[in-house]
């Protein structure tokens, strides 16, 4: 594939991240902080994203697990979760984790653990596109061309 | 384009969060400050050399004379929920800091809460942003940096620096029912920025309701 093919396609597959919510403005606005000084400033973030993320999923899986539910733990690590989803612009990740918190105010361990099935979800998902998303430019530079739209 | 030393100002910034360090890094970078991330108010602390005791009303300039801290900080923006210490015990500390109550202080949070706005601003802090903060953000230091610039150099003059802390007295003089609206619209210029009203809003009923 060509580097406008592949240009065409980055475009029409970011749309479609914003359209269906996975990503919001701020991505954008990361993506105006990374340039030829900076190259991977985007991945970078979405590398230490990825690894919290997974971190904090397990402690919250851990934390639900027990007998008696420690509801404060929980909200902080949603809460923690709530902040880097919004500082990539992971929307959907930070919506669930809007409702997550509400459910901890509400001490209900069957809502909470819903949450943290549609949370496993909805990461997996933004991880799989925004890889994709980077993938998408890599292949543009290894075409030739630049990334930036 | 030319950078002269004088546009070197030094920020130190201080958040739990990996990835927002990252990114208020990444900011203040683009807009040509020099940067050091710490993740804890007490290593703020430690880096601003103020572990030890420092009750004494010493006449040093607002730099620490402390052995340990031979950078000067310009600023301080600090996340507001931090474990242990929080954004605001870091700010009432340097401000109760004989040597360090002259540095600007901004404080970040990912929660709208007014009372939490005022009460940070009723202790001195300069600004108070909502996360994720933006470059629009950032643009919107340098006047408090620089009006710490002028205060320094009027030092000498005496009574200059309590005359300057006036927009703190405003704050306390005024009702916390009452918060007008320049207060307001300083913190986070939403409207005017386009951005959609529901990111920032100190509304007023919200304001009279938390008192």
């Amino acid at each position: 594939m060509d580097v406008v093919q592949l240009k065409r396609q980055l475009i029409a597959f970011t749309e479609l991240l914003f359209g269906e919510g996975f990503l919001d403005e701020q991505f954008n606005q990361l993506q105006q902080l990374q340039d030829e000084n900076n190259p991977n400033f985007v991945a970078e973030v979405a590398t230490l994203f990825f690894e919290d993320s997974e971190r904090i999923l397990n402690e919250l899986a851990n934390n639900l697990d027990k007998q008696s539910v420690d509801f404060k733990k929980v909200d902080a690590h949603v809460h923690q979760l709530k902040g880097s989803s919004s500082s990539i612009g992971a929307q959907r990740v930070q919506r669930v984790c809007i409702i997550f918190r509400n459910f901890c105010n509400e001490r209900n361990v069957e809502g909470c653990l819903k949450c943290l099935q549609q949370l496993k979800h909805e990461y997996a998902l933004v991880k799989s596109k925004l890889e994709a998303l980077f993938s998408l430019e890599q292949q543009i530079l290894a075409a030739g061309g630049s990334p930036s739209i | 384009m030319g950078v002269d030393a004088e546009s070197q100002f030094h920020v130190l910034a201080v958040d739990d969060s990996i990835i927002d360090r990252k990114l208020i890094e990444r900011l203040l970078k683009t807009s040509s400050y020099q940067v050091t991330t710490v993740d804890s108010g007490s290593k703020a602390l430690e880096f601003l050399g103020l572990l030890e005791d420092e009750q004494s009303g010493s006449d040093s300039p607002s730099v620490s004379s402390h052995a340990h801290q031979v950078v000067e900080v310009n600023l301080i923006i600090t996340d507001y929920c931090m474990p242990g210490m929080t954004g605001y015990d870091l700010l009432k500390r340097v401000k109760e800091s004989s040597s360090l109550r002259n540095i600007p202080v901004v404080i970040m949070s990912s929660e709208n809460v007014p009372s939490r706005i005022n009460r940070c601003l009723e202790e001195g802090a300069e600004e108070f942003f909502l996360k994720p903060v933006r470059l629009s953000d950032v643009h919107r230091l340098k006047p408090h940096i620089m009006k710490t610039k002028v205060k320094e150099k009027k030092r000498g003059e005496g009574q200059e620096e309590e005359r300057e802390k006036c927009h703190e007295g405003e704050v306390q003089s005024i009702g916390k029912q009452q918060q007008p609206e320049h207060q307001i619209s300083n913190k986070r210029k939403s409207m005017e920025e386009g951005l959609s009203p529901d990111r920032t809003r100190l509304r007023y009923s919200d304001v009279a309701a938390v008192v």
